[in-house]
Formats: structure tokens, sequence, C-alpha cells
């Protein structure tokens, strides 16, 4: 059988509730931090499909800029991680709660 | 002159307003006899009315004057109207002659008290809610002037409410009127439903569609009953009348005896088109009224405090007045209520000047001998007492002597024998209470006997006016029996046959004059005579046999009232006093208390519950923030899809 | 043939994603996450943008996550106490699992993206000559902003690293 786009799209689903999954059940921050990649990635994925599948190539731009994006976002964000290393001590995210009743 | 009826009303109450805003640097002369003018106006006006009923033709004796439209919700309509026929006509003279007398009394009797303005305020209030509601022309408001004159009862019986025995007796007599009341207003509410109407020239033609005997009418009757069996101090209902004598004695004259007391016996006369409609609850009404009146003239026989004896005399005449009620005989019923009226308030005065000269004693056991020093006093109690215990000739033997003879002519033989037996308790007693108080040595104390002296003529002259009215006002309905015309039954027959039915009860007033009725006379009499015999051997002649008989079981049970109260208060009072206990503690403090502190807790409960989804991890507000968008998601698509 | 290779980079994305997001240690995961970029890669030369498979392993294996390799070895990040309460933990498996549910049932109900079936792709389609014309015609200011956007990025990562009192 052809792969249709609805696989493509399911498939991209999968892999962003993994990513989500991550995001809500590790501790670690890393971790966190590369399910957040994950899930951009899924993203990247659809809009790769769609395009295709439309013959559209604004698709694969768009992806082309969420690299760009991300790459600048990974740089920072991990040099704020940095910066709690060094204040906290500790990757683990518990330690990030001064928001509490 | 139809037109000025509403000031019959008007001056007591003007009298009220006046003494209550303007009057509080007058002098009591000027208070007193301000208030006992308003009285008298009424009195004249009331005087007036007579007069032009009187011009009026004999079957058209009637007229209404609208104050005002009172109540008109939807199809309830209870105008403020005052009806004038031969009945009203009869109560608004009696009440307003004696109450003027009685002001007049009290401006002597109340000399120096500190609440002498409050006092005439209260009293003048009586007379306009006592008027108003035998004037009403509906039963609503008749009902108005019934709270009204019960209210005014209250504040007189504990007129002197820095004692709290009398302020707890003037509770005790408005406690047991509202029972009363409450009998009342069901009826009222009854009427409305069954005829849709309260107004009495409304309900007589509507009362065709009713069979007599129904079954409806007789509750109604019956529920009037109890409203009248408490406001006339009837048994069970009778207990606060004795209690009410912690009040002045005129009060205990004029509310207790004369006019207040008698409003239950008014009511049924004026519903007599209701009840002459349902034979069960005339039967009802004669039985307790029967006996009443032998129950309270037992008690009579061996009170020791001059009022109280008076006390329960009242209680034992009204049940004689219901007796006549029972048997059809309104007309008998509403004389005897006049003669009353004119005797136990003499008696009362009497009684007052009595105690007034004995510097406030009460107990007849240190009485005696007063004859000499309260000559007035003495002669014009001894007028009363013939009267109420039936001496020929005397205003009481006729009304008292027409009541036995209609209980023995319309068959109720064994009612007939206790309102004779009835009799004879009432002359003992009486004349007990005059050989005790007036007759003998004295044995009261040293100082009494110095202070003892005749009342000012302010005191005296009201007695002696009520004397003679004790005297002659029988003849008014001498029967044609003695050769008579019987102008009183005559008078009020158009207002007591209102109704059909109410003819094929009463038959005709003028009967051929049978042997039987002499009979019966010569029966009443010689009872009379045997009672003041008694009296005399054992209080005069000071025979042995009183002292023997009060050491039984018998008298102290009687002495006691037959502990009627001790029962009420086992019976009634303590388990609604541990069942409001109970209820304050438990349901008030736990069940309603509990149910709104409980919804303020639960509300408490559930912000302490909801406050630990702030936890400060981010990754808990993360998954929150995920449900919440998993919601939207769950939305959009059913939107789209469906 | 296509249909096999898709299966087979489908099945290794996903059973890579998963292991990234259980194993303990963040090297680990760190190496289980540049596979599953490989696969994905291999999934854009499926779906005809050989370029930007290019860009993904240049980028994203080769830079992202080598800096994401160098912090955890320069801090020696070690495994750490990964207890999460349960009922958390299942608040967010189930949200997962319903996340994953609603995305399918939205697929499968949603009649335009059935509609597109396999087409031939226009002529040159995912060229690097291609997206390079559309790039630097018709999308030239988004390009030039992402080049600040990326020089933003240096500068505020230097910034935020930058102990206070030091040049």
């Amino acid at each position: 059988m052809t792969i249709q786009l609805s696989h493509y799209l399911l498939l991209s689903a999968v892999l962003f509730s993994i990513g989500v999954a991550g995001v809500l059940t590790r501790k670690n921050l890393i971790v966190i931090f590369m399910a957040l990649e994950l899930m951009m990635n899924a993203v990247n994925l659809s809009f790769v499909a769609i395009a295709r599948y439309m013959g559209d190539a604004a698709g694969q731009l768009i992806v082309f800029f969420v690299i760009c994006v991300a790459a600048a976002e990974v740089a920072v964000g991990l040099a704020i991680l940095i910066a709690l290393w060094r204040h906290k001590g500790s990757m683990h995210i518990d330690t990030l709660a001064t928001m509490k009743w | 002159m139809p037109q000025f009826v509403f000031l019959i009303i008007l001056f007591p109450l003007f009298g009220v307003v006046v003494n209550t805003f303007l009057t509080r640097r007058w002098s009591e002369t000027a208070i007193g006899w301000f208030s006992s003018a308003m009285v008298g106006a009424s009195f004249v006006v009331s005087v007036a009315t007579y007069a032009t009923l009187l011009g009026f033709d004999e079957s058209a004796r009637h007229f209404q004057q609208v104050l005002f439209d009172w109540i008109r919700v939807g199809s309830f309509h209870a105008p403020a109207t005052l009806l004038v026929d031969p009945l009203s006509c009869v109560m608004v003279l009696v009440v307003s002659g004696v109450s003027f007398l009685i002001h007049i009394y009290s401006i002597g009797y109340m000399h120096g008290d500190l609440g002498f303005r409050r006092y005439f305020i209260f009293l003048n209030l009586f007379v306009f809610f006592m008027l108003l509601l035998v004037l009403g022309n509906n039963f609503l408001l008749m009902f108005i002037g019934w709270e009204g004159v019960g209210l005014c009862s209250y504040l007189l019986i504990g007129f002197w409410y820095t004692d709290e025995a009398k302020a707890t007796a003037g509770k005790k007599a408005f406690i047991v009127n509202r029972i009363g009341d409450f009998g009342f207003l069901l009826a009222i509410f009854l009427i409305w439903s069954v005829f849709g109407t309260v107004q009495f020239d409304e309900i007589i033609p509507r009362l065709a569609s009713f069979p007599i005997g129904s079954g409806v009418i007789t509750a109604i009757c019956l529920l009037l009953f109890v409203g009248a069996v408490g406001k006339s101090a009837q048994f069970p209902l009778y207990v606060w009348l004795p209690d009410a004598m912690a009040g002045p004695t005129p009060v205990s004259a004029l509310i207790h005896a004369a006019t207040m007391v008698t409003a239950g016996v008014y009511m049924v006369a004026r519903a007599n088109f209701l009840y002459s409609m349902a034979p069960a609850a005339l039967e009802v009404v004669a039985i307790v009224g029967g006996g009443t009146a032998i129950f309270a003239a037992s008690i009579g026989l061996v009170q020791n405090d001059i009022k109280k004896v008076l006390a329960y005399s009242t209680v034992s005449q009204l049940g004689y007045m219901f007796l006549a009620c029972g048997v059809a005989a309104y007309g008998a019923a509403i004389f005897h209520l006049v003669t009353h009226a004119f005797f136990k308030a003499l008696l009362f005065l009497g009684s007052g000047n009595v105690i007034h000269g004995m510097s406030g004693e009460q107990d007849i056991r240190n009485m005696g001998g007063l004859k000499a020093k309260m000559p007035t006093t003495y002669w014009t109690f001894l007028a009363g007492t013939l009267a109420i215990a039936g001496i020929p000739g005397l205003s009481g033997f006729f009304s008292k002597d027409e009541i036995l003879w209609k209980t023995f002519e319309s068959g109720h033989y064994t009612l007939w024998v206790v309102g004779v037996v009835g009799a004879l308790f009432t002359a003992f007693y009486m004349f007990r209470l005059l050989y005790l108080t007036f007759h003998g040595p004295f044995r009261g104390s040293r100082s009494q006997e110095h202070h003892l002296h005749e009342s000012p003529s302010v005191m005296t002259v009201p007695l002696v006016i009520l004397a003679v009215l004790a005297i002659i006002g029988g003849y008014i309905g001498l029967t044609p029996a003695l050769g008579g015309a019987n102008v009183f039954e005559h008078w009020l027959h158009p207002v007591v046959t209102q109704g059909a039915q109410a003819h094929a009860l009463l038959g005709e007033t003028a009967h051929d004059v049978e042997g039987l009725e002499y009979l019966i006379m010569l029966v009443s009499v010689v009872v009379a005579l045997l009672g003041i015999w008694l009296a005399r051997s054992g209080y005069l002649r000071k025979a042995a046999w009183p002292g023997k008989l009060s050491k039984g079981a018998a008298y102290k049970t009687i002495l006691n009232k037959y502990y009627v109260d001790q029962i009420y208060d086992t019976v009634i009072s303590q388990p609604t006093v541990k069942i409001s206990e109970v209820m304050a503690q438990w349901f008030d403090l736990g069940v309603i208390d509990g149910l709104v502190n409980g919804v303020a807790a639960f509300f408490g409960w559930v912000a302490g519950w909801l406050r630990r989804l702030q936890t400060g991890f981010v990754q808990n507000y993360a998954v929150l923030m995920a449900a919440g968008i998993l919601l939207i998601l769950a939305s959009l698509f059913y939107r789209v899809f469906f | 043939m296509e249909t096999v290779l898709f299966i087979l980079l489908a099945l290794s994305s996903i059973l890579s994603a998963l292991l990234v997001i259980t194993t303990p240690s963040p090297i680990a995961s760190a190496l289980y996450l540049v596979v599953t970029f490989f696969c994905i890669a291999g999934l854009y030369v499926l779906l005809a943008a050989p370029l930007l498979a290019a860009i993904q392993i240049i980028v994203y294996a080769g830079a992202v996550l080598v800096l994401v390799l160098f912090v955890i070895m320069l801090l020696n990040l070690k495994r750490i106490e990964e207890k999460i309460s349960r009922g958390w933990k299942s608040a967010g498996i189930v949200v997962t699992v319903l996340l994953v549910g609603i995305s399918f049932a939205a697929i499968a109900a949603s009649t335009a993206v059935l509609v597109l079936g396999t087409q031939d792709v226009p002529i040159g389609f995912g060229k690097v000559a291609t997206l390079g014309q559309l790039l630097f015609t018709q999308y030239l200011y988004p390009f030039e902003v992402v080049s600040v956007l990326l020089l933003l990025a240096i500068v505020g990562a230097v910034a935020i690293i930058r102990k206070q009192g030091s040049s």
C-alpha cells in the first residue's frame, strides 16, 4: 500500500506525544530540553509531509526557518541552564519551586 | 343622626391620643375627668342612636355606616363598617354607660398612683376596642376589637408591672386568650372559604343553600365557640380570670366582669344565624356553659380572697349566659349580660371600696363589721348581692329565672337541675362573702381598724347609680307570666331571628303563660332562700358545720381550685418548656447553626483542598496546561466534525 | 520499496524517541536523540526534501546536540533522583495518551487530508536550486531577520553566561 499523508501525520503526532510525555514526566532539566527538541522535530516532519503532498515548497522553507530558530533557542536555553547550575547546583527541576502555595 | 355613629368609637380614641401626647403635665383630676368625659360623650351618642332606632319601623331597625373601604383583595372584601341594630345598641349602651361610671370611680381609686395617666390611656383604649367589637359589621372587624380588648386586658392586669406575680398574671391572661383567638381565627377562615364573605348581612342570605345540622357550619360554630371560651373564661380556658384579679379593682370591674368577658356571649348571640343551624354546636355550648356555671360556683364556695370569690362568680354567671345561648334563648342571654354588668360591676367596685378602706387587705377572714364604718358601701353591696342571688324584685332574679325557665322549657332537664344547684351555690357564697366582710366583729389588725373609712363620693356615687340599676334594671325584661310585656326580648327579636331556620328552633317569643313557669320560678326562689339561710347559719350565727367541713379532703381540693392550674402546668407548660429547651439546644444550635456553619466550613474545606494545586513545581503546572489544551482540542474536534 | 523504508524509519524513530525519554542517563538520552534525528532525516529524503535532510543532520545532529553533549560533559552531569509522585506521573501519561488518541481521531476523520493522495511531485521539487530561488526572492526578509536572530542568540548566550565582574 502506498504511504499516504495521514501516515506521516500520525507518525508526527506520536513523536510529538512522546515529547510531551518526556517534558511532563522527567525531572532532569537536560532531558526535558531534549524532549522539547523532539517535539519540534515532530512538527517539522508534519510540515515537510504536508508540503510534499500539496506540492507547495513553502512548507520546506518553514522547516528551514524553524531549524534556525531552534538552534538559537538551544544556545540561549543551555546558557540559562548553566546559569541555573551555577546558582542551584542541581539539574533537578523540583528545585525551581518558588511559586508554591 | 345615623351619620354620627362613628363618634361612639371616636371619642375614646380621641381620649387616648390626647392623653398620650398632650396631658403629661395635667393634674390627676384633669386627666381623670377628661377621660371620663370622653366615655360619657360616647354614652350620650349611644343614647341618641337608641332614640333614632326607636323611631324606625320595627322590621327595619338597622343601619350601617361605612367608615372606609378597608380590605379589598381579589374577591375578599372587608369594609370598616359600623352596624347599628338592636343588639349592638344594647351593647354600646351597657359598655359606654358602665365604663363611664367606672372611669369616674377610678379617679378616686387610682389617686396617688404614679401610673395614673397611663391607666386612663389604657382604659380609654379598652373602651374604644370594646365598642369597635360590638359595632363591627363583619367578623374581621369584630376580631380587631377582640384582639384589642385582649391587649388592653393584658396591659391593665399587669398594670403594676414591677411586681413579677402581677406581670405574670397579665401574661397568663394573654396567652390563654390566644388559644381561644386561634379558634376564632380558624372560624373566620372557614367562614370566608365557605361563604365568600365575612360580613353578617351578606352571610345570612347565603345560608339557604345549607342543610340544618350541616357539618361545615357546625365546625364554624364550634371554632367560634373556642374563641368565646377563651375570651369569656369558660372551662377549660377560665384559668386566667381569677389570676386577673392582680389588676386594679376598677379594671376587674370593667373588663373582667361587665364588658370584655361578655364579648364571647355577644359573639355567639351575634352569630345566632349560624348557631341556629347547628344544633350539635348549641348542645356543646349549653353543656360547657352549664358545667362551668356549677364548677366555678363550687370553687367560689370556699375562697377567702374577696376578689377571687367575685372572679369565680363571674365565670359562673358567664356560664349561665352560655347556657342560655345553648338553648337558643339568645335574648335571655343578653338580658342576663346586661343585669350582670350592673350588679357585678357594683360588687367589684364595692369590694374596691372595702380594700381601699382596709388599707389593701383582701382576705375576708381578716374583715368583719364593716357595715357600721362603710354604710354606703354596705347597702349598695347588699343590693348587688340580693340581685345576684336571684331574690324576686331585683334584676338578677328576672334574668336568671328566664334562663332557667328557657332551659327547662326546651327539654334540657339535667342542665336545668345543674343551673338550679348553681343558683344555690351562688346565693350561698355571695351571702357568705357579705356576712364575713360586713357583719360580725372586726377581725383585722389595730392599724387597719384605725384607718377604716368610707370612700369619697367620687367612689360612692357610681356605686349608688349601679345599685339603682341593679334593682330596677330587670323590669325591662319582665316576663308576661308576671304581667310584664318583656320589652327587652321584643326589642331583640328581629336580631335573634335572623335566618329563616332560626324560626324553627325558637318558635314565637310570646307564648301562653303556663302554670309550669310559676313552678320553676318558685323553685328558683326557694333555692335562693335556702342558700341564704345556709350562709346565715354558717357565718352569721357561727354554727359549727363550716369548721367541720373545712377539715375534709373535699374542702382542700376545692380550695385549691381542683388543682387545674397544677394539671395544666404539668401536662402542658412543663413539656412545652422542655421541648423548647431541646429544640433550642439541639435543633437551633445543632441543626440550623450547623447547616449555616457547615456551608461555610464546606467552602473552607474545598478551598483548602484546591490550594494544593499550587505546588510551585513547573512540571505540575505543565501537566495542567496540557490537560487544558487537550480540552480545547477536544472541543474544537467536536465542533469541526459534528 | 518506499513503504518498507517508511515503516523501518518510522519504527526506529519511535523506538529511539521512547528510549530518549526513558533512559536515566542524560548522555544515553542525547545519543538516542541523535539516532532519532537521523531517522527523521531519512524520512525527509523519502519526502523529496534532500536539502532539509542535510540541514537536519548538519545543524541538529551536528551542532545542537554537540552543544548539549558539551554542556553535559562540561558540567559533569550525572543521573539524578527521578522520583515523581505517582499521581502526577499517571496524570502525565494519561494526558499524553489522550493527546495521541485525539490526534488519531482528528486525522482519521479529516476528509481533506485523505483526499491528498500520492501525487507526483513537480519537477525540481525540493532541489537546492528551487529552494534557493524561493529563499532569496520571496522569503528574503525572513532570511535576513533570522540572521539577526542568530546574532542575538550568540550575544544573549554570552550575556547570560558571563560571571559578574569578568570581561
